[in-house]
């Protein structure tokens, strides 16, 4: 009964007037804590799971200084400068790696990007609610399938050794083309991938936007003999503006995390050359070679150029008078 | 709200055009999914003669009797299984335990997290100090390191704190007069006040789970631990896994065609998706939206 009391008297002072009813601050900063103990066990597991696989690793990324050694560990390995980053801009797999990745986030840009803009637009502009309905349906479910799968289905498809889709050329053209060695198809078959994947799941976030769109908006423009393009163009797309100039932001800032695990997966001895992206190089590098120091330090440039990308695109996205997300 | 006694010819045109090509789009996304299930319980000849077909004329079960007559499959389904659950019940009680801490805004500290937590999202140490730390704790070759690493997602755990923000007050003060502390409060009233979204985001974490690769390969050496994904790749990927094992079968028993074994084992792997699927439609929607809140 006590503790009640006390409880309900320290939300009292806490809600109204927290100054005038706690004379002395430092005393009642230890006594908020004591209050709030449970609290803090609460939160202490996140607290430590957050130092430890996320702060403890950032901590970590000296080693790129350092000729770092296992066995010797971060405090005794011998500090080297920036030789790591010397040595990677002097390497010719760094024009390959930057060549092939912005490649890619150029693909993925153009011809990724718009499709569930495009996708949604189309899903909107369908008047029977049940046709609209399954659609959807269908189109959300690659989203939730892995990689893994949708690589082994490409490869069960494409595989010139009896893939379904080889055979069918074959019948037709009396040739077989080799997908998944050809390195000229390598990039077309990531971005294709990834839009058979992800567009669907893309246009909900959209749709959603187009849904809270005034239904009278669309009714003065019909009296006032606005065709359908014109309500398109002058309703629908301004109601999405924002959504997809937000969109345009997160994927500017990550223009360099091409789709990691889909490239890893995808990429064979063959394509090796147009595949590899920094990501990739860091793991084959850095895992299979055991060159810790020189791949945190690929890892590092990435993730600084990344940082820039997300503050830049931001900055410019503020710049022209929309809302940015940081 | 589009009217169609206004609509012009090439408008209507344009209606045509757009059913037709919606309706194309959703068969490209299904059919791959139904070809590969009736290429599974589909013979030599029927996949040589009829290349591409939605229904097998003579099916046979002899690609699923074979992949899973040795245990190689099952036990990397147990595996996939026991990530899957506990590694969902690790994020769950590590997410709704901070964010409820988070979720109270006198709480001394909050500010700081907060921000550990948003910087964490914007700047990571990367893959190598990552795997060094996972290597440092000892947890290579344990299924630790593929849960504990991901315990907690930030992008949740925002969402759920912003929840737990948004619940009625009033419910938590009246539980506080009636006595309950802290706990007892999370407990009683917000746990069962967050039903919906804990299920929604324990779905999300268990998709993720049944559907991690790249942890488990880089962690996991030993074969005999490698989760379903990971077998995948080796059978139908790189053709380095014989799946099943001839010797259990008698002599008669026809050996199922490479293509249709390596479509059993994918079907294998996305049933589970496809099961949960309806519910994840229900509420998966309402998680991306829930996202998208800025707090």
């Amino acid at each position: 009964m006590d503790t009640t009391i006390n409880h309900q008297a320290d939300m009292t002072d806490l809600d109204s007037r927290p100054s005038a009813a706690l004379p002395k601050r430092r005393k009642s900063k230890w006594a908020k804590i004591k209050k709030d103990y449970w609290l803090y066990i609460l939160l202490f597991p996140g607290l430590a799971y957050f130092i430890i696989f996320k702060y403890l690793p950032m901590w970590g990324i000296v080693i790129a200084f350092q000729d770092f050694s296992p066995f010797l560990g971060v405090l005794k390995s011998n500090w080297v400068g920036v030789k790591h980053f010397v040595n990677f801009f002097n390497n010719p797999d760094f024009v390959r790696l930057l060549r092939n990745t912005l490649i890619l986030g150029f693909y993925d840009l153009v011809f990724f990007f718009p499709a569930p803009i495009i996708a949604a637009l189309l899903l909107n502009e369908i008047r029977v609610g049940i046709f609209k309905r399954a659609v959807q349906t269908m189109i959300y479910v690659p989203h939730f399938i892995s990689m893994v799968i949708v690589a082994s289905m490409t490869y069960v498809f494409l595989t010139t050794n009896g893939g379904v889709v080889n055979e069918i050329i074959y019948e037709l053209s009396g040739q077989r083309i080799n997908f998944l060695a050809d390195p000229a198809w390598f990039r077309p078959l990531i971005i294709l991938q990834i839009m058979w994947k992800e567009t669907g799941w893309g246009t909900i976030i959209f749709l959603a936007a187009l849904a809270s769109v005034d239904v009278e908006q669309y009714e003065a423009a019909i009296v006032d003999g606005a065709s359908r393009f014109q309500r398109l163009w002058h309703i629908t797309l301004p109601a999405i503006s924002s959504t997809i100039v937000i969109l345009l932001i997160l994927r500017l800032g990550n223009f360099l995390d091409t789709g990691f695990e889909q490239i890893f997966l995808m990429t064979n001895s063959l394509n090796r050359s147009v595949a590899d992206v920094f990501d990739t190089y860091v793991y084959q590098v850095g895992i299979r070679q055991g060159a810790f120091s020189y791949s945190t330090a690929v890892g590092l440039f990435k993730s600084v150029v990344g940082i820039i990308l997300i503050y830049g695109s931001n900055y410019f996205a503020k710049k022209f008078g929309h809302e940015g997300i940081i | 709200m589009n009217s169609s006694k206004y609509d012009s010819f090439g408008e209507r045109l344009f209606d045509v055009f757009n059913y037709l090509f919606l309706t194309l789009f959703a068969l490209v996304t299904v059919l791959p999914f139904v070809y590969i299930i009736a290429g599974s319980f589909a013979t030599e000849i029927e996949l040589i003669q009829r290349k591409f077909f939605l229904f097998p004329r003579n099916p046979s079960l002899s690609a699923y009797q074979y992949i899973f007559s040795s245990d190689t499959l099952f036990r990397s389904i147990g595996n996939s299984v026991i990530i899957t659950v506990f590694g969902t019940l690790t994020n769950l009680v590590f997410t709704l335990s901070m964010a409820y801490a988070l979720s109270r805004r006198d709480l001394m500290g909050r500010n700081f997290v907060m921000n550990l937590v948003i910087f964490s999202m914007l700047f990571s140490g990367g893959m190598i100090p990552g795997y060094l730390v996972v290597k440092e704790l000892g947890l290579l070759n344990t299924y630790g390191a593929v849960i504990l690493p991901g315990a907690i997602s930030a992008f949740n755990l925002i969402v759920i704190k912003n929840f737990f923000q948004n619940l009625p007050p009033g419910l938590e003060e009246a539980a506080r007069i009636d006595g309950c502390s802290d706990i007892g409060v999370l407990w009683r009233i917000v746990l069962p006040l967050s039903k919906p979204i804990i299920a929604t985001f324990g779905l999300f974490y268990a998709v993720g789970h049944w559907n991690n690769f790249f942890s488990a390969m880089m962690f996991l050496n030993d074969s005999k631990m490698w989760p379903l994904q990971v077998m995948l790749r080796e059978i139908v990927m790189l053709s380095q896994v014989a799946v099943g094992d001839l010797s259990a079968f008698d002599p008669e028993f026809v050996e199922p065609p490479d293509q249709a074994v390596k479509m059993a084992v994918i079907v294998v792997g996305t049933v589970p998706i496809l099961l949960v699927y309806p519910f994840l439609q229900k509420h998966f929607a309402k998680g991306v939206l829930l996202g998208s809140i800025k707090g």
